[in-house]
């Protein structure tokens, strides 16, 4: 299983990695088709997504929906800024809360590593809440003995 | 209840990190915590004040020293957001193995075919 990581570039970028044992046509994908959406980008186990509205192409839309079975959920809306195929993907991204969170700006890029694909995903979070939400991860020296907890979440020990 | 988004603005601050930092090694004073830094009593102060109104720290007087601890809570609150977060792009990165299995063991069918 591949190891997942979240780590922070300069004060304004968040980055995921993960490598998938996939080409990048693949990868790439599994995350523009609905029909292949649905079938990982679900969250917490017993969460189901309900609406998966992935229109692929420059403008389009994105619309997903979450819903954990118990009359809880949200939903997120975004649209493509950029496509390319199978290599990068560009767009905005918001989260109903139900009141809306600032827009998050992503580029998603699939390069081929060996006979698998690394996805990276730079998030850019123009808002220093959500900023300083991941900023948390860089807490300095001290927190490390008694947050080890965090980091291990953060940096993806666990995974 | 303080607001996640409260807590994460305090610590959004390096100068209240490390304020964070050396309170998770215990309970400190005021001037305790202005030492190491080349700041003013009144400037830690305020930054103190941020940190309780997030609900991550707490003070209380003691004759006329005043000691501030972390409120585990808070903490917790926050610590919770971000495992969640983690969580649930392990489970979907994971299940997205799955279905690239899938994917892969169709590719090669059609290739066979």
């Amino acid at each position: 299983m591949s190891k997942l990581t979240i780590t922070t570039e300069g004060d304004r970028f968040v980055v995921v990695k993960r490598r998938f044992a996939a080409t990048p046509e693949q990868v790439y994908r599994a995350h523009t088709e609905a029909a292949l959406i649905k079938q990982w980008m679900l969250g917490p186990e017993g969460w189901t997504m309900p609406v998966c509205i992935n229109e692929a192409r420059p403008g389009g839309k994105i619309r997903y929906a979450w819903d954990n079975g118990k009359g809880g959920g949200f939903s997120l809306t975004g649209e493509f800024l950029e496509l390319v195929p199978f290599s990068r993907i560009v767009h905005v991204e918001r989260m109903h809360l139900p009141d809306p969170t600032p827009d998050n700006h992503i580029v998603t890029t699939f390069t081929a590593d060996g006979d698998g694909t690394q996805m990276t995903m730079r998030m850019t979070l123009p808002n220093e809440e959500v900023r300083a939400a991941i900023l948390a991860s860089g807490m300095e020296q001290g927190m490390e003995t008694s947050y080890a907890r965090l980091e291990s979440t953060l940096f993806g020990a666990r995974s | 209840m303080h607001s996640l988004d409260t807590a994460f603005f305090a610590i959004s601050d390096p100068t209240r990190r490390a304020i964070l930092a050396r309170l998770t090694s215990g309970e400190a004073t005021v001037m305790e915590l202005a030492e190491p830094f080349s700041m003013s009593q009144p400037a830690i102060s305020r930054h103190l004040k941020v940190l309780e109104g997030a609900g991550l720290i707490e003070r209380r007087a003691e004759g006329t020293k005043r000691h501030c601890r972390l409120q585990k809570r808070g903490i917790e609150a926050m610590e919770q957001w971000l495992e969640m977060m983690h969580e649930a792009m392990s489970r979907n990165y994971n299940r997205l193995d799955g279905v690239l299995a899938t994917l892969q063991r169709e590719t090669r069918k059609g290739r066979q075919r």
